[in-house]
């Protein structure tokens, strides 16, 4: 009886959520019944838990509880907060995009002068534009994963970016997702990125917290579209405060000989979880995805990608590393689905956890599911401690446990950072790494 | 003031004991060579003297410079110039050779109270150690040791130790696994370091080594001891009798 009290309860907040945020929410019409929709699925489905397969290492009902209300849109004080923490995660040579508590702000991003050959607009405009062709492909029609739908329901704002055929976009674009900290609250984003045929642009998405900023949530997704021999560089670092929540989704589709290069660290927040979608669906398309969790005190960070061959002539690689220390835990999920018409795949995916504790965790779960004959497919998965004969070598040369271990850690984490084609944005995931060392101490 | 004195060591690894009571005093400028049968303890000395995890010291003390060196941790004694080549250099995927001699050099220092190198300083010094000992610059870009030949293993922890100019130097077993014209590059390069104020400790189960590396004493062990001692006469006198008739000494 209590349990479904419970439940009634829950699902009556959450109707309240959007009930408060309703006129915050950009859209009316076919926007506004697909929210609606979604929001139903999300209701019926509840927050994910363990019983469902693919949420088995994440439950959210443990560890999230419940979806926190839509932040308030910033004001002054809450943009001078911002950009203060924006400081602090300065990239130079990139074009700023920045969304403060779930909204974008024109005053911290750089948005003019874009020339012909991209398009910059925020969701809110999209969904607003009335122009349905736009409006649709920022929905999906799939509505079975509980966050995503949440996601839907309650996205109001993003940035949709278009790329126009053969454009080469020199300038890195840089999405930051950043907390000000007002009140604990949740964030609910989606950007898009569109590549028109041979075009080639790189996106940088970052999440921070401004100083103070603590138990927020955010819930954001992206939506990729990569062209006909269109290449997109990636990188998402979450730095979010080590209270924070982080529900992200991304859902890639390449072209023929379309490339996507895209690497995601985690080093913040307290539970982070980011699933992908990657569908080749053009033959003779490349797809590196790689990553780094580097996790201590009790962060939990669940990376679940599932890769999808649809067409001959593609390969992927995945390469994965997880540094766990204290009672942190690192979950791997790796899908790989090589269909029947995709003869010629080559798919490798690799993924090896370091556990710097005896109570830290690593969960690896990678899945071949191969039902074409001629392809080369593997996987590999390895969990271990810091080899003790390296120590020691390092140790008898002068370094302490600490330098020791800090090298050795970086070395492994290296071995997917090193995938990262881009220069400056691998010097970017370095630096975000001896971050973490240092403030491991 | 000797610059090590081993006094009746010890040592058991898990509930064995390997040494039983070994003595040996090195001064500044000699050159020590321990020769052996395996089993006869001869590693066991030379990883308790830099200080690997693994074995207890039951009895007996080892001073370096008068110091209590077994209260001191791995990477004290290193900056403070005890310097161990491997048997067998681990190899260091991801950590180019250039970062980590770099990275261990500026520890030293730093452990000593030094400034640390500047990058010019060090590259400079690098390659004029490399030159020398015949390492191509390629090498150093490589993970430490990663795909290295043994004689380039080798090479690489004689570059360490002309860079880290250690106050004693313990090679163990820097032939084993080594073709002759590596071991005249190997042992050329050891010779080059031989001075007044720097001691060596040359652990070898063959003579061989010791016509490149000549010492100024010889000791042989047997199960766990020094049960012989002498000048460089005796490598050759084992060389012609073997160590059979120390078995029994022991």
């Amino acid at each position: 009886m209590n349990v479904v009290l419970a439940k009634t309860e829950a699902a009556h907040a959450k109707s309240d959520i959007i009930a408060v945020a309703r006129d915050r929410l950009p859209g009316t019409g076919k926007v506004a019944d697909l929210r609606r929709q979604a929001l139903e699925a999300h209701e019926r489905l509840g927050l994910p838990h363990r019983r469902i397969e693919d949420w088995k290492y994440t439950d959210l009902r443990v560890l999230m509880r419940e979806v926190l209300p839509l932040a308030a849109a910033p004001d002054a004080e809450a943009l001078k907060r911002a950009a203060a923490a924006l400081k602090l995660h300065a990239i130079a040579g990139v074009r700023k995009v920045v969304l403060v508590d779930g909204v974008f702000a024109p005053t911290l991003s750089e948005t003019s002068d874009l020339g012909k050959d991209i398009n910059i607009r925020t969701l809110r405009e999209a969904l607003e534009s009335g122009d349905a062709a736009s409006q649709a492909q920022l929905f999906s029609p799939d509505n079975s994963d509980a966050m995503v739908a949440l996601n839907s329901a309650m996205m109001t704002d993003g940035v949709v970016i278009e790329v126009g055929d053969n454009a080469v976009i020199p300038l890195p674009l840089h999405i930051v997702h950043i907390a000000s900290g007002a009140a604990p609250a949740a964030m609910f984003t989606r950007s898009l990125i569109r590549l028109g045929k041979h075009a080639s642009a790189t996106l940088v998405e970052s999440y921070i917290g401004a100083e103070g900023a603590k138990a927020y949530q955010v819930h954001d997704s992206l939506i990729v579209a990569i062209g006909d021999g269109a290449r997109l560089d990636h990188v998402r670092l979450i730095e979010d405060s080590r209270e924070a929540f982080n529900i992200s989704s991304a859902v890639v589709t390449l072209g023929a000989n379309a490339h996507f290069n895209t690497f995601g660290m985690n080093t913040g927040s307290l539970v982070s979880r980011y699933q992908a979608v990657i569908a080749v669906a053009g033959e003779g398309s490349r797809v590196e995805t790689n990553g780094v969790n580097l996790l201590n005190g009790r962060q939990h960070a669940d990376t679940t990608l599932f890769l999808d061959h649809a067409v001959p002539n593609c390969s992927s690689r995945e390469i994965f590393r997880a540094v766990v220390d204290d009672r942190g835990h690192s979950v791997f999920q790796g899908r790989i689905i090589v269909r029947p018409k995709a003869q010629k795949t080559d798919a490798r995916m690799m993924t090896r956890a370091l556990l710097l504790s005896d109570e830290a965790e690593a969960d690896n779960k990678p899945e071949l599911e191969i039902f074409a004959d001629d392809v080369t497919c593997g996987h590999g998965a390895t969990t271990g401690a810091l080899d003790e004969s390296l120590l020691f070598y390092l140790r008898a040369r002068g370094l302490s446990e600490k330098e020791a271990q800090a090298l050795l850690i970086q070395a492994f984490a290296g071995e997917a950072i090193e995938q990262i084609a881009n220069d400056a944005l691998r010097e970017l995931a370095i630096s975000a790494a001896q971050r973490w060392l240092e403030a491991r101490g | 003031m000797s610059l090590l004195e081993v006094k009746n060591l010890q040592v058991r690894v898990e509930e064995r004991e390997i040494l039983h009571g070994l003595s040996l005093t090195v001064n500044p400028g000699e050159v020590h060579a321990i020769m052996g049968p395996n089993g006869s303890g001869k590693s066991t000395l030379s990883h308790v003297i830099a200080g690997k995890p693994g074995y207890e010291v039951t009895g007996g003390e080892i001073l370096f410079k008068g110091e209590n060196l077994l209260e001191m941790s791995p990477d004290v004694r290193s900056s403070k110039g005890v310097f161990l080549a491997f048997q067998y250099p681990v190899e260091i995927p991801g950590v180019a050779t250039m970062t980590f001699l770099r990275t261990a050099l500026n520890a030293q220092r730093k452990a000593r109270g030094e400034s640390e190198f500047s990058t010019p300083d060090f590259l400079k010094k690098v390659r004029s150690v490399a030159a020398s000992l015949n390492i191509p610059q390629d090498m150093l870009r490589r993970g430490v040791n990663v795909g290295f030949s043994g004689g380039e293993k080798k090479r690489n922890e004689i570059l360490q130790m002309a860079l880290f100019e250690p106050s004693l130097c313990i090679l163990d077993e820097m032939d084993s696994g080594l073709d002759i014209d590596a071991l005249r590059v190997a042992a050329d390069g050891v010779n080059a370091l031989r001075s007044p104020d720097r001691a060596m400790v040359v652990i070898t189960h063959y003579q061989r080594l010791l016509n490149y590396i000549v010492p100024d004493f010889v000791h042989v062990m047997s199960k766990g001891k020094v049960v012989k001692s002498g000048g460089k006469e005796l490598a050759l006198e084992l060389e012609a009798s073997g160590y059979a008739q120390f078995e029994d000494a022991a």
